[in-house]
């Protein structure tokens, strides 16, 4: 097996706050990981570390060197590459994707040009050959309505296509969220609690949507979610932060009987 | 007193249609009455410190309070209305208005030959308008492109600029010291005087990029004002107070012009570069780029995480718009033939912003039509120049209450699939 995510003892604090303190974690190819823990655990901020939002107070965070899905990931003794520190949009490019738990669309475009945007840092096309309208160009803005489309009828949006994403339904957003991460072509993909605030109904639809995302799109996925009913049906791994540490590590069975917790969660029902 | 109550009560006592009347003729003539009472040392009591008496002009108070009380029952009036449309808009969401027409109209099969009829007008318009007239409706093309420069910064790139005139001296001096001192002709120094002024763009964009919303405006506004000053105090370079005489107007592969030719001439040159820089925009609008901005416009956190390089977003943004500031300049310093410290004033700065915050942040043409309208319209009503500014505050105040989006709402293009990919 190999790793498309090693974090080894990641730390942020906030003044005195360590929000999140010595995290190790890792994602194998193609896995599905939870990371779960009590409102203000530090989860979210464990993400923003990853994707370069916050600059790590230390601890390295490693991807393999050539992680991009395009190209083959070899096994044993492959290189790795430390993105640490790295600006976002960088890491970005890497190949890591997220969504976020408060949905940040944007609003005033549409649906189609949301997408458009995540495959932004795919193209090229600059100034003066957007306004000379060079061959390249156009044929890149063409094949960029196509495959943005594209992403729309995978992700079962299409008919939104042209909706501003303030219209949508609050169910829909949280879709787009996810189209327009997938659109930056990632090889890991990092949801925050991508089903908050939604009903059961599309909260399986939404079970659904991601183990087909990682079996078609080879993708490896970590979530953050509250729900525990889908974490348990979904991951494979999950880790358990409270208060900035982690505090246990296993598969759903292991973590459903873990002493601390439940303590953690202090009665919280965690059995599905 | 509690409005909610008396509505109420008189809704209960009368019923609805005459309670509500009722209501609001009450509500009028209270806020009539407090008018009175609000302008009565100013408006009634006339002091004559000469004869040490006192004038009670007792008419006054009729005028404010009849006035007063009629703007206040209209002012209901309005916000009711558009309450209501906004509320019957939710439910068939399919209703008719010009503004909505007009953004149709740059969908439409119409597009070409309404542009086509409007070209064709703006070419013929120095035929049989007076040279005045030309004459103000040059500098009015040279506030739409203005208008268009800052659009690209505050209404695509959702950078606040309050400094905007800053680019704007930069074209009109570059221009103006090229041509006096060195001798430059106008078509050498206008994308010279571009250049430079996309150079200052990037100088100042770099330090004050990490800044957001208000700390951007005021610093800013700041640089605009220090520029200025320095302009206004550096005698032997600038020109001080008395700014730069005998600008060269442009020449045309060597013919000569007499005044009239002149004139004509530049509003040739300056209709040029408008069509030139809407072009530009129109391009850039909806390319990876423009899409780039508006994105930042929307959420700059989200962006970032899209892999969009947000440091070079936001310069290109802030670069592009200070080109045509600096073209702008350059055509201003050329049509003039004068410039001085102040032409260049925070008030320019402010102006233009509102014909972008008026026409529609981010609407090529809402920002065209509002920046010829209130420019040429205070400018044609000579005795109401004195109160443009007010009438520029008014309509601000006006449009953030009835039309938040501008005079023209932004359309969002509708992609469809290319047919020759959809085969496969
Ligand atoms: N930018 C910041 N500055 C200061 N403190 C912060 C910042 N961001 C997060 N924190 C603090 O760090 C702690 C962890 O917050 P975080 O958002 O990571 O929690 P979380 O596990 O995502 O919680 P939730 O389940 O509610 O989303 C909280 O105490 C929060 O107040
Ligand atoms: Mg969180």
């Amino acid at each position: 097996m190999t790793h498309v995510l090693e974090v080894n003892n990641l730390s942020k604090h906030f003044g005195g706050l360590k929000a999140v303190d010595e995290v190790s974690l890792k994602v194998e190819k193609n896995q599905i990981v939870a990371l779960i823990g009590p409102n203000g655990a530090g989860k979210t901020t464990f993400f923003n570390c990853i994707t370069g939002m916050y600059k790590p107070t230390s601890g390295e965070i490693y991807i393999p060197s050539s992680a991009h899905r395009d190209s083959h990931i070899t096994g044993e003794g492959h290189r790795t590459k430390a993105i640490h520190g790295l600006n976002p949009h960088v890491i970005t490019e890497c190949g890591i994707a997220r969504t976020f738990q408060n949905i940040r669309l944007f609003q005033n475009m549409t649906v189609l040009e949301n997408i458009m945007i995540g495959r932004h840092c795919r193209l090229s096309t600059g100034i003066i050959g957007a306004i000379f309208r060079t061959r390249k160009s156009r044929l890149e803005e063409s094949e960029l309505i196509h495959d943005s489309h594209e992403i729309l009828t995978k992700i079962g949006l299409e008919n939104y296509a042209n909706e501003f994403a303030k219209n949508l339904p609050y169910g829909a957003q949280r879709k787009l969220e996810i189209a327009r991460a997938l659109a930056t072509d990632p090889f890991l993909l990092l949801l925050d609690e991508p089903a908050a605030g939604m009903n059961p109904q599309e909260t399986k639809e939404l079970d659904g949507l991601i183990v087909k995302l990682r079996d078609t799109e080879d993708l490896s996925i970590l979530l953050i979610e509250h729900d525990m009913n889908l974490v348990m049906s979904l991951a494979e791994n999950i880790y358990v932060m409270d208060y900035g540490k982690l505090i246990a590590q296993g598969t759903p069975t292991q973590i459903k009987s873990d002493k601390k917790v439940i303590e953690a969660y202090l009665g919280e029902e965690i059995d599905a | 007193m509690n409005s909610k109550k008396l509505n109420k009560f008189l809704t209960d006592k009368f019923g609805d249609k005459i309670g509500n009347l009722f209501n609001e003729i009450i509500l009028s003539f209270i806020t009539s009455l407090w008018f009175m009472i609000l302008m009565f040392p100013i408006m009634i009591i006339k002091v004559n410190t000469i004869d040490q008496t006192i004038i009670w002009r007792w008419h006054n108070l009729i005028y404010i309070g009849a006035g007063s009380f009629v703007l206040s029952y209209l002012w209901r009036k309005a916000l009711k209305l558009k309450e209501m449309k906004s509320r019957t808009e939710e439910n068939s969401k399919k209703s008719f208005s010009l503004s909505e027409s007009l953004s149709n109209l740059s969908e439409s099969k119409f597009h070409y030959p309404a542009m086509g009829v409007t070209l064709l007008l703006f070419i013929l318009i120095p035929v049989f308008s007076s040279l005045y007239q030309t004459t103000v409706l040059s500098s009015a093309l040279i506030y739409v492109m203005l208008g268009l420069g800052l659009n690209i910064v505050v209404g695509l790139g959702g950078l606040l600029n309050l400094g905007y005139v800053a680019f704007y001296i930069v074209g009109a001096y570059s221009y103006a010291m090229l041509n006096t001192h060195f001798g430059l002709s106008f078509w050498v120094a206008l994308p010279i005087g571009a250049l430079l002024s996309t150079v200052f763009g990037i100088l100042l964009a770099l330090p004050i990029l990490r800044l957001r919303g208000d700390y951007l405006a005021i610093v800013t506004l700041a640089f605009a004002e220090i520029i200025r000053l320095i302009l206004q105090n550096e005698g032997d370079i600038f020109g001080g107070p008395s700014g730069i005489n005998n600008i060269e107007p442009p020449s045309f592969f060597g013919f000569e012009f007499g005044l009239d030719g002149k004139t004509v001439l530049m509003y040739y040159i300056i209709l040029f570069m408008t069509i030139f820089t809407i072009f530009v925009i129109f391009r850039l609008e909806n390319s990876r780029i423009g899409r780039a901005w508006q994105a930042l416009r929307e959420d700059e956190i989200a962006t970032k995480s899209m892999g969009i390089n947000v440091t070079m977003t936001k310069l290109t943004s802030f670069a592009l718009g200070a080109t045509w500031a600096g073209f702008a300049g350059v055509l201003f310093s050329a049509k003039t033939a004068f410039i001085n410290p102040d032409s260049f004033t925070i008030w320019e700065s402010v102006i233009i912003l509102c014909f972008v915050v008026l026409g529609g942040m981010g609407s090529i043409f809402g920002v065209a039509i509002a920046a010829l309208i209130l420019y040429i319209l205070p400018e044609s009503l000579r005795a109401f120049a004195q109160y443009r500014m007010l009438v520029y505050g008014i309509s601000l105040v006006l449009m953030m209450i009835f039309r938040q989006g501008g005079i023209i709402d932004v359309k969002r293009k509708h992609y469809k699939l290319p047919d020759n990919i959809k085969a496969d």
